[in-house]
């Protein structure tokens, strides 16, 4: 059953008086317990496709759903509330709030939901856990290594217990190992936790561990190959 | 649950020198406000405190203020026979019949400037009348004597001012022999003496004023009436306590008004302060307040929380302020009544009240200043800012 629907997109860029297409007609299914990669070069709309799944970003024409709900045709402040129940964003450059310790960053999302502090904090530590963490709760986002951060981002996506991870090259700037950590964490995260997940990247290694790969090129999906 | 105010503190903390620039700026602004409305405060109260709520004051008809006013002996004679008038414990009647006079006075600092202080000429019950005034230092002057005795504030203020020195006014020398307090009144501007030995020195055969105590407080407009109705006399009979706040309201307004122009324009710098420095950690943390509606805090957390940031940086300015503001209670000055044309020194009144206003009119100053930068970041384009 597809958990990401998106029918019929068009999406394009206003820069100065240039008008930029990156999608013209794009359709597409994420099924639901998915792991899907999307590659492509650079400027292919990889990362617009994840913000259009996120409701980031608003299709000029077509629909986006996610769960069954139309997500450009939300409010900005429907939508925030829809991704603070779905989303797990990560982000390539970990954006983690720098003046927040690793558990602040984490319970952030659960400050949206109506959980008692004691329940926040045996979530936090339970998404600290399972990104082997747990000992660094503590720590500021400078205390600790770019895997960590990582691993740290990685933990305030899934401490909401999101229908849908999101990551944007979470492995960019990373280390060969950092990187091998994050992606065994999110194989993890698919097969025994049963999370949706759908990663942007350039590295074949990354998608290598991906059930699925989608090929992005110039706003149309060339390939689509499954992953043994 | 609204993003954790925890953030902004620390957020705040990352950059202390604009932090506390801002800050400062607005506590300079919480200071010049306290300190001018301290000053009117202090001559409104300063004139409160000088008028009792259980005396009339009787002046000619017509007459706004005392200087204006002439009453002869036999208005004085049939006031003290009112049933209205209390009675000492000697059983006679609590009546102070005054005469008021402004004598140009150089000051100790520079005797070339001059100032008019009251000469308030009192019967030996206008000690009892005054119920605030206390001599300090001292006796009374002496009936049938060239004596005087001086309000406290007077003596630091003018030369020959010591117990046993002598001034000289009206052609005469005249003893001091006695400082007195009036609870921070305007009478501790004054210099008092015998009513009977002013008389023939100044305005003839005339008092100024009739002060006296009401038998019964709450009987006041009974008799207000009955001095007014008396055909024998042409009178105003005002509560001795709304004749001084009335006297204060003119100049008092100045001040508040003069308070709030200065420190208005003052405040707009500090807004734009609080502007900027909002503006750059806006500028500077895009990238935070994309994750954060990213992770799902709506447009209107967003919004308050920088509100309350900015606020936050008012409110330590507006504390800072009131610290710097806190020293001027007490510190005497002076300034001319408008009402008396007369000399008053009084003492700025920094209030638990004031000190609220203060803190208060910080926090609008950085609520103020943070909105258009809050409301930027509110809407700010997410995919844009994480670019």
């Amino acid at each position: 059953m597809a958990l990401v629907e998106i029918r019929d997109v068009y999406k394009s860029f206003q820069r100065d008086t240039q008008k930029i297409d990156v999608f013209t007609d794009l359709s597409l299914d994420i099924a639901s317990g998915s792991f899907t990669a999307l590659m492509g070069p650079s400027g292919s709309g990889k990362s617009t496709l994840l913000n259009l799944i996120a409701g980031l970003d608003k299709p000029t024409r077509g629909t986006v759903r996610v769960g069954g709900a139309d997500v450009g045709a939300m409010s900005a402040g429907q939508l925030a509330a829809w991704r603070a129940r779905n989303i797990g964003f990560v982000f390539q450059s970990f954006n983690l709030l720098p003046v927040l310790t690793a558990y602040q960053n984490v319970e952030l999302p659960l400050l949206l939901t109506n959980l008692s502090k004691k329940d926040r904090a045996e979530r936090v530590r339970l998404a600290l856990d399972v990104v082997g963490l747990s000992d660094r709760a503590d720590h500021y986002p400078r205390q600790l290594s770019g895997g960590q951060e990582q691993r740290t981002a990685i933990a305030r996506a899934i401490v909401a217990d999101p229908t849908l991870m999101l990551l944007d090259e979470p492995t960019g700037q990373l280390d060969a190992k950092s990187s091998q950590e994050v992606l065994t964490l999110l194989q993890r995260l698919n097969n025994e936790f049963n999370k949706t997940i759908v990663i942007v990247t350039h590295d074949a290694h990354a998608a290598d561990r991906a059930k699925s790969v989608l090929h992005l090129e110039k706003g149309d999906l060339i390939e689509k190959a499954a992953v043994a | 649950m609204k993003i954790p105010i925890l953030y902004n503190v620390r957020s705040m903390l990352q950059r202390p020198y604009s932090t506390a620039l801002t800050a400062l700026g607005i506590a300079l602004v919480v200071a010049v406000f306290i300190g001018m409305l301290a000053l009117a405060n202090g001559f409104r109260v300063a004139l409160a405190r000088t008028g009792s709520n259980g005396n009339v004051l009787v002046l000619r008809k017509g007459a706004d203020s005392e200087l204006s006013s002439g009453v002869g002996r036999d208005v004085a004679s049939m006031i003290a026979a009112s049933p209205h008038v209390a009675t000492g414990p000697d059983g006679r009647p609590l009546v102070s019949p005054e005469v008021y006079v402004l004598v140009p006075m150089g000051k100790v600092f520079d005797t070339t400037k001059m100032a008019n202080v009251v000469v308030r000429g009192v019967s030996d019950q206008a000690w009892i009348v005054r119920s605030n005034v206390r001599v300090v230092d001292g006796q009374r002057p002496a009936s049938g004597r060239a004596e005087i005795c001086l309000g406290e504030r007077l003596v630091a203020r003018f030369p020959h001012t010591g117990i046993g020195q002598t001034m000289h006014f009206a052609g005469r020398d005249w003893t001091v022999t006695c400082h007195f307090t009036a609870a921070g009144s305007a009478f501790e501007s004054e210099v008092w003496g015998e009513n009977e030995q002013f008389m023939p020195v100044f305005r003839g055969d005339v008092f100024q004023s009739i002060t006296f105590r009401l038998k019964d407080p709450a009987a006041f407009e009974d008799a207000r009436r009955s001095l007014q109705d008396d055909k024998r006399m042409t009178v105003d009979a005002h509560r001795e306590s709304e004749f001084y706040a009335q006297q204060s309201q003119l100049l008092g307004r100045i001040l508040a008004i003069l308070a709030w122009t200065i420190t208005s324009i003052m405040a707009v710098g500090a807004v734009f302060g609080a502007v900027n420095t909002m503006y750059a950690a806006i500028a500077a943390r895009q990238p935070e307040i994309a994750v954060l509606m990213t992770i799902g805090f709506k447009p209107g957390s967003v919004l308050t929380s920088f509100l309350a940031e900015s606020g936050l940086i008012a409110a330590i300015g507006g504390i800072i302020g009131c610290l710097l503001a806190l020293p001027i209670n007490g510190l005497v000055t002076s300034t001319t009544n408008w009402a008396s044309f007369s000399e008053i020194a009084f003492s700025f009144r920094v209030t638990p009240l004031l000190l609220l206003n203060g803190f208060l009119f910080a926090v609008v100053m950085g609520l103020i200043g943070g909105f258009f930068p809050a409301w930027r970041a509110a809407r700010l384009r997410v995919v844009q800012a994480l670019r």
